[in-house]
């Protein structure tokens, strides 16, 4: 039965995508789960309710960044006044300026510099993790959907590689927690199938939202390798990787995880 | 500036129990933590929260190492007359943040 279900995936896969996911590496999509589903009762409560929702206090925060910059140039809201409904499910995408595949985070930073005349903001800045987490709510309940055709193919393979690839002094990679024992227990935790459609996310060992490569730094830290610099264009495609992994699977942030 | 999140109904009958919910973006830091080169990161917490309705303390809560950081409060007070509650979060070094909810009590 579980055999039959992953043949329908990737025939699936192969029609409506050049590149399809290595057999290895993919989850059958009828057995998707967000890491929502890896929770408890009682961190599921707190993600659910729009009031105790830490991650809110950044979507607020994003809110007011959007409609006023601290200069004369335009805001977010000038060019975008019917708001960004559903964009972020469809990142990492290619630039069409550059050509290079860009995330949320350096698209909002391709509007600073581009648009706004405003310097770049840092990685995991409260005001870029705002802004992010702002347009990324607004693609809430949408179904993650990426492109990897055509000149994303490359990056789309270098994410895989990335993830299929064992690193660090435990010698581990990531499909062999995220893909083969997803459901099983690491000490106290059980192990999620390695989604990020809750990003930016509320982590609670963090205190903090995050963003997914803060979460993928910390993967390659708890396997005790080099975790790569904040946008690092591998760490880039290693999330559209993972976007065209969970495709189909809704899109929650802000999401609280542990 | 601290970000702060109030959940308080709008309306209320007179003598009504009323459920009341404030959150504050705060770090929190409880003082026992290291950084990455092994240094101590310094103790910052809010130490005094109290909420006033209309001037009156009905709420208050002594905040301890232990409290994680943006802390939510849910507690309940009894709607008595139309006005203003303030909530008021106050750190260790003396520093404040407030915010003003208004209700109407028919």
């Amino acid at each position: 039965m579980k055999h039959v279900g992953l043949g329908l995936v990737l025939i699936s896969m192969t029609a409506c995508s050049r590149t399809e996911i290595a057999p290895e590496t993919s989850i059958p999509q009828n057995e998707l789960q967000s890491g929502y589903a890896f929770l408890t009762a009682e961190t599921q409560a707190l993600q659910d309710d729009a009031f105790e929702n830490p991650g809110f206090l950044w979507v607020d925060r994003g809110e007011r960044l959007f409609q006023s910059v601290a200069s004369t140039e335009p805001s977010c809201l000038t060019c975008h006044e019917n708001g960004l409904d559903g964009v972020a499910a469809s990142f990492p995408k290619l630039d069409p300026e550059t050509g290079e595949l860009i995330n949320l985070e350096g698209r909002i930073n391709a509007c600073r510099t581009r648009h706004q005349g405003l310097p770049p903001l840092a990685y995991e800045s409260e005001d870029l993790l705002s802004l992010t987490a702002y347009i990324a709510h607004q693609s809430n309940g949408d179904p993650i959907s990426v492109d990897v055709s055509g000149d994303a193919a490359p990056y789309y393979e270098l994410g895989l590689d990335y993830f299929i690839t064992r690193r660090g002094q435990f010698n581990l990679s990531c499909q062999q927690c995220h893909t083969e024992n997803w459901g099983k227990q690491l000490r106290g935790d059980t192990i999620s199938q390695g989604h990020g459609n809750g990003f930016p996310a509320y982590r609670l060992e963090w205190q903090s939202l995050g963003s997914l490569q803060r979460r993928l730094r910390d993967c390659d830290t708890g396997v005790r390798a080099e975790p790569l610099p904040y946008g690092d264009p591998t760490y880039v495609a290693v999330e559209l990787f993972l976007a065209a992994r969970a495709q189909g699977l809704e899109a929650e942030s802000p999401a609280v995880r542990r | 500036m601290a970000a702060i999140r109030l959940a308080v109904p709008d309306t209320a009958q007179r003598g009504e129990v009323i459920e009341i919910k404030a959150l504050i973006q705060h770090p929190m830091e409880s003082g026992f933590r290291r950084g990455s080169r092994g240094e101590v990161i310094p103790r910052n917490i809010i130490t005094r929260f109290e909420c006033r309705y209309n001037g009156a303390l009905v709420f208050a809560s002594d905040f301890q190492p232990a409290i994680a950081a943006n802390p939510i409060l849910t507690f309940h007070t009894v709607a008595t007359e139309t006005g203003e509650l303030e909530f008021k979060w106050t750190d260790q070094n003396g520093e404040a943040w407030s915010e003003i909810a208004t209700i109407t009590v028919t």
